[in-house]
């Protein structure tokens, strides 16, 4: 849930990056870390083990400008994708504006992938969302490995609402700002609609 | 409430920055701030020089999803008051109006008995004032209707 602050101008929106174990979701916020301006972004906070998995999230804000008068922040956050802390990624949904699911393009992780993608259906019905209308964007990630399941079969497991994909390498980058900006942009259409339908 | 956008105006900001103002002085504190329990910042009153309330706003609200986790495995709705005492300074977390966390900071000038009163006493008034907020942003569409595509576009030059 967005929250508008008219006295101070700001919209502050969330956004989670779901998606299962190691698929790359900490890589991609590492990224924009690395590479956005100071100015622009906050410190980024990683809850985790001390084998570096996701133990509860990581979080990274983001200020990209003004529009309109408002000062536009972004709350990044990523869930743990180990299918055992169920818990957590629940209780993060909570308040989301926009999902990016990131699949990891492995053909070893197609199961992990649907899996992934039937939980996140699951816990935002749980939270009151309509999984079929929240702003969500596919990231295909690991593209730059071997053996990876293609668009066309990607897009038929994960895919059905057609929602934006992305195909991205998330270690070197590639793709991780457009999947940013995809989603940032859907999430702006939807606060513009005011949650209509 | 929905999940489109909490809508918070002048009157309900100022209101809510009063009573975070009035807390800070009564409980002798450092830093007071009302943060949503999605986790995001939504006033402060204190010397927030040093502290990066972003991510203590963020954290703060893990950490009460966290325990209301806890909470509930062991039959409870939540646990609405969380102390963590530091060598040099602690904080008083609390549930108010339901879905706001108040986050109280204070060092030796003060005690978490002296902050808990003070909390008591101005949940109420948070209360009221959130009462109304939650009130008004319902009542509104919740969209920011000037919003073009271009304005959307020109976030990404």
């Amino acid at each position: 849930m967005s929250f508008i602050n008219y006295s101070s101008r700001e919209i502050n929106c969330k956004i989670v990056y779901y998606g299962p174990g190691l698929c790359g979701k900490t890589t991609n916020l590492q990224f924009i870390y690395k590479r956005m301006n100071p100015e622009a972004r906050g410190k980024m906070i990683s809850l985790a083990t001390e084998t570096e998995r996701t133990l509860f999230f990581d979080f990274l804000p983001l200020s990209l400008g003004e529009i309109r008068g408002f000062k536009t922040r972004f709350h990044l956050y990523t869930v743990p994708g180990q299918v055992f802390y169920d818990a957590s990624r629940r209780l993060i949904l909570r308040g989301v504006d926009g999902v990016v699911f990131c699949a990891d393009s492995q053909l070893t992780r197609t199961d992990s992938n649907e899996e992934s993608m039937e939980n996140l259906r699951m816990n935002l019905r749980e939270q009151g969302y309509d999984p079929d209308r929240l702003p969500l964007v596919l990231q295909y990630n690991k593209r730059d490995l071997p053996n990876v399941a293609s668009l066309g079969e990607l897009h038929a497991l994960l895919n059905r609402r057609n929602v934006p994909e992305i195909e991205a390498a998330a270690s070197s980058g590639i793709g991780v700002f457009e999947t940013l900006k995809t989603v940032i942009k859907l999430v702006l259409i939807e606060l513009k609609r005011g949650g209509r339908q | 409430m929905s999940h489109g956008s909490f809508i918070l105006r002048e009157p309900e900001y100022e209101a809510l920055l009063w009573v975070l103002q009035k807390l800070l002085t009564d409980a002798s504190a450092k830093i007071v701030f009302l943060v949503d329990k999605d986790g995001t910042l939504l006033a402060s009153a204190g010397d927030s020089v040093g502290f990066d309330t972003t991510s203590l706003a963020s954290l703060a609200a893990g950490n009460i999803a966290a325990t209301g986790g806890l909470a509930n495995l062991i039959g409870e709705k939540e646990f609405s008051i969380l102390f963590h005492e530091g060598e040099r300074d602690n904080m008083h977390l609390s549930v108010v109006a339901e879905r706001i966390i108040l986050v109280v900071v204070f060092d030796r000038r003060s005690s978490v008995g002296l902050v808990r009163l003070r909390v008591r006493q101005a949940s109420a008034r948070f209360n009221d004032v959130m009462v109304a907020a939650l009130a008004a942003s319902d009542a509104e569409d919740g969209g920011i209707e000037e919003l073009t595509e271009a304005d959307i576009e020109s976030l990404f030059k």
